[in-house]
């Protein structure tokens, strides 16, 4: 087997993998390797042809392979080393990485610092427990997506889809422009776990019914799908008897729920947030074994890749001060608790008294509360927000002189009742 | 003219297809469906049982003790993973205790070795997430695991490499008397003509039998449901752990499974329609439930998916083994043990069609051994290494959960019985079979195999038939 070292290996040439790699070699690191499984870089952006891509990053409106090759021109610029088609099928807390491709062979790699960017992969038809047959026609909306994108197939023409997630939106909307029939899309939850403007420009743009507080009961066909039952669910998403309907269909797509790809991770024994399905890790996204980083939705699934973006530049430059031994802000050791109502952070750990971002995301629609942030009994932010819904991450700044103070101990974060509202 | 014709491709088909085609007969397996495996053999409990369960003195019982001591070797020859992990059968009450000492005298006449009863303490010590309301279990140290669907499809590609034919997609619609022997006659108009027929249909076994005249037995569909749970679930449990037994089976049971996964179930329920595999609400949360009960700390967010099989009840009581007519051979009512009587099944029906003066004898040339479906898989990374510098498509790995490589999935499409969809490609290579479900792959595996096949990708099925993967091209 061969052995090779590299002081910065980075797992995923996605948006994750590549802004990281991007941000470490501005930072002044040169010996760099990205490791990309599939063919090609960029990530699942290569599928995602729609626009609405890089508002916040670059200030324009692109689609997710124009977005990608932004991105894949400055690693290429830069000439940071890449392999493709080169799975990582292990990983050791001493940061030794094993992976295989055509022309190494199955290699070890040993890594001065790890980047952990492999995404995230979506929830099954199995994982929800849906009853019924299993014809053909049921796939995940990102396979779909694949399907109609990348190779240029149907999967089909009459379409019920579950899930109101982004990519179920999205793909409504893509299933329609190729000529097919969305003839509705059920959302188990009383509101939408997509962004708003993909509501309105993938299904009200098409009269395509969104249909709240619905699942998926039973499925039909026993060679091709052809029909789902749908039926109405009460307040602990039970589905109410008597509220069922029939829709004929040849395939349900299925967008319930994205889950980060951390058997990696797992394997070097490093500690997972169970709600974030991530490593657990500090303000420069380094898990509980020093060397070892996470960004993008490996670590926690985001809504927007400007987001992605923004935390692997995090990662990246955190990785290259690991490699150099730089530490310049005072050590503190800050554990941030949320309330239930914000539902997890990330970070979840302060270790450095410096001016920190907080990502979070809530657990139910919320309106008119304030964001609060505390510690022992002192309130050091609240900030009214008239409007919180789980699609939406949340960011909010962690002061450095609210950490020197704190210095060891629990920062709480949660959602406080402005006044008496309808939820 | 063949020599013979069997009817049904399951794993008892396959042992009976190899057992034959061993003793120098040429035979053609044919099956209404797109590939091998295709019935209960698709879908069980993948248990080879001990042997405690069957009334003395059936065949169930013989022939599920002697197919039990035969597997491993049977495994061995066919590179089929087989593992001998210990079978418990666990008591929540004294009157469980009872039925428990019952079995384990039953077991005992029917000559099964390595019974032995345990108080909570010892079960605790080589079971510990047993349920909390346990107290007793029969241990068997013969139960033993297997992947069906894999000895079959190695059983059948043995018998394939030494001779046999295979059709498929070749739904019997009639079966008439010949001079020499019998004429079967597809749905789709081709006709196949051998010296004897084995009926293995499994629930179709009684219409097929019934095609000759006066079949003597009917079989009922018992549909059984399941919940499969990731890898990483499948060391909560090493013994596969039953319930004491009731009239409708062994209850629902937690195992590991041979490739690591964690499977739970089956549920009983007796159906009318012989094709309805669909998994029910009440039935998952039967599974669900009654697996809480025995083994504690499942972690079913771990679920990766649900499925149903159907075992075939026959009306006797007994399996259901005989010549309906001169050189005609019924093997029906092929439910639990059958999976772990198939070797012992094939020894049978070979000894009856001699006895039926076919003339049979063991082939000198014959091959037994098959190379592993999983070899590469299992292989140490210096051995996979040699064999990627001589195909470099073993490195590129296509189901990143299961780390399936391209060459794996090339070699299977490759080798008898050749796969044409994508569950059959699955079921050969677990390309599809992890944590995504194929999400991933799935559209690779498409590719593949209609470059393979020389086909449109638009053509390619899920399991033949009409189950299209997809409907068609987008706008051009």
């Amino acid at each position: 087997m061969k052995q090779i070292e590299k002081e910065l290996v980075i797992i995923g040439g996605g948006p994750a993998g590549l802004a990281a790699a991007v941000a470490a070699y501005d930072k002044g690191q040169r010996d760099i390797l990205i490791l990309e499984r599939d063919c090609a870089l960029g990530g699942i952006l290569r599928q995602c042809i729609h626009n609405g891509f890089g508002l916040h990053r670059f200030g324009e409106e692109l689609t997710g392979p124009e977005y990608a090759h932004r991105y894949v021109e400055m690693v290429s610029a830069r000439g940071i080393p890449y392999m493709t088609e080169t799975m990582v099928t292990e990983l050791f807390p001493d940061r030794t990485v094993i992976a295989r491709n055509a022309e190494m062979g199955i290699f070890e790699i040993r890594a001065g610092a790890v980047i952990l960017a492999m995404g995230c992969r979506e929830r099954p038809k199995g994982a929800l427990g849906i009853a019924g047959a299993r014809p053909a026609g049921i796939y995940t909306a990102g396979t779909a997506q694949k399907f109609v994108n990348v190779k240029g197939m149907m999967p089909g023409r009459e379409v019920v889809i579950l899930g109101s997630g982004d990519i179920g939106l999205i793909m409504a909307r893509r299933m329609t422009l190729e000529g097919a029939r969305v003839k509705a899309v059920c959302e188990l939850m009383p509101y939408s776990g997509g962004l708003a403007r993909n509501i309105e420009q993938c299904l009200n743009d098409f009269n395509i019914p969104l249909l709240l507080s619905h699942t998926v009961v039973d499925i039909h066909g026993k060679e091709r799908l052809e029909a789902v039952t749908v039926a109405r669910v009460d307040e602990s998403r039970r589905p109410i008897a008597g509220t069922e309907q029939t829709i004929l269909c040849d395939t349900l797509l299925l967008s319930c729920g994205l889950i980060p790809e951390n058997e990696l991770t797992a394997m070097a024994g490093i500690p997972i947030d169970r709600v974030t399905g991530g490593a657990r890790v500090n303000g420069n996204r380094e898990s509980a074994i020093p060397g070892i980083f996470a960004c993008g939705n490996v670590l926690h699934v985001h809504d927007l890749v400007d987001y992605v973006s923004e935390e692997a530049a995090i990662a990246g430059e955190a990785a290259v001060r690991f490699l150099r031994g730089e530490e310049k802000n005072e050590r503190i050791s800050v554990s941030v608790k949320t309330d239930g109502r914000v539902r997890y952070t990330v970070p979840q750990l302060l270790t450095e008294a410096k001016d920190t971002r907080l990502y979070f995301r809530v657990s139910d629609v919320f309106r008119d509360k304030s964001i609060v942030l505390s510690a022992g009994g002192k309130v050091f932010y609240e900030k009214k927000a008239l409007k919180l819904a789980p699609g939406e991450m949340e960011t909010v700044t962690v002061k450095a002189e609210w950490l020197k103070e704190i210095r060891e101990g629990t920062l709480s974060i949660g959602l406080a009742d402005k006044r008496r509202t309808s939820k | 003219m063949l020599d013979g014709i069997i009817i049904g491709d399951g794993v008892i088909g396959g042992m009976i297809a190899r057992e034959l085609t061993a003793w120098g007969a040429a035979v053609a397996i044919l099956d209404k469906e797109n590939d091998v495996a295709m019935g209960a053999t698709r879908a069980n409990s993948a248990i080879v049982h001990a042997g405690f369960d069957a009334k003395e003195g059936t065949l169930k019982a013989r022939l599920n003790v002697r197919g039990s001591e035969m597997m491993e070797d049977v495994c061995r020859a066919l590179g089929v993973k087989y593992k001998r992990n210990g079978s418990l059968v666990v008591g929540f009450s004294d009157e469980d205790k009872e039925t428990l000492l019952a079995l384990k005298a039953r077991g005992e006449k029917n000559g099964v070795k390595a019974l032995s009863l345990l108080d909570r303490e010892a079960l605790l010590k080589c079971e510990p997430n047993v349920g909390d309301n346990v107290t007793c279990a029969l241990l068997a140290g013969t139960g033993a695991i297997v992947c069906p669907y894999e000895l079959c499809i190695a059983a059948i590609g043995n018998a394939m490499d030494n001779g046999a034919a295979l059709y498929l997609n070749f739904e019997v619609s009639a079966i008439e008397r010949t001079k020499e022997g019998y004429r079967v006659t597809a749905a789709d108009g081709r006709t196949l003509e051998g010296a004897f027929v084995v009926n293995c249909a499994g629930v179709y076994s009684d219409k097929i039998a019934a095609m000759i005249g006066g079949a003597s037995f009917t079989v009922t569909p018992r549909r059984g449901e399941y919940i499969l749970l990731d890898k990483g679930a499948g060391h909560t449990v090493t013994h596969t752990v039953f319930r004491c037994p009731s009239k409708m089976g062994k209850g629902i049971l937690v195992t590991p499974t041979v490739d690591g996964n964690l499977l739970l179930g089956p549920t009983a329920e007796n159906i009318s329609d012989k094709s309805d595999v669909r998994t029910t609400k009440e039935g998952l949360a039967r599974v669900r439930a009654q697996a809480g009960e025995q083994v504690k700390n499942i972690d079913f967010s771990k679920s990766i998916t649900t499925f149903a099989g159907l075992r075939s009840v026959g009306s006797t009581g007994d399996f259901i083994i005989g010549a309906a007519a001169p050189r005609f051979i019924n093997v029906a009512g092929i439910e639990s043990p059958g999976l772990s009587a198939a070797p012992a099944i094939a020894e049978y029906v070979r000894e009856l069609l001699i006895k039926e003066g076919v003339s049979l004898k063991k082939r000198a040339d014959f091959h037994p051994f098959r190379r592993p479906m999983h070899e590469f898989a299992y292989m140490s990374n210096e051995e996979k290494n040699e064999v990627i510098k001589k195909d470099p498509a073993y490195a590129h790995v296509i189901c990143r959960c299961e780390t399936v490589s391209e060459g794996e999935i090339l070699s299977a499409l490759r080798q008898n019985p050749k796969p044409t969809d994508v569950d059959g490609v699955k079921r050969r290579t677990r390309s599809g079979m992890g944590r995504c479900q194929g999400g991933f792959c799935a559209p690779y595996i498409t590719e593949l195999i209609a470059k393979e096949l020389g086909v449109d990708e638009t053509e390619v099925t899920k399991f033949g038939k009409g189950s299209k993967m997809n409907v068609g091209y987008t706008k051009k």
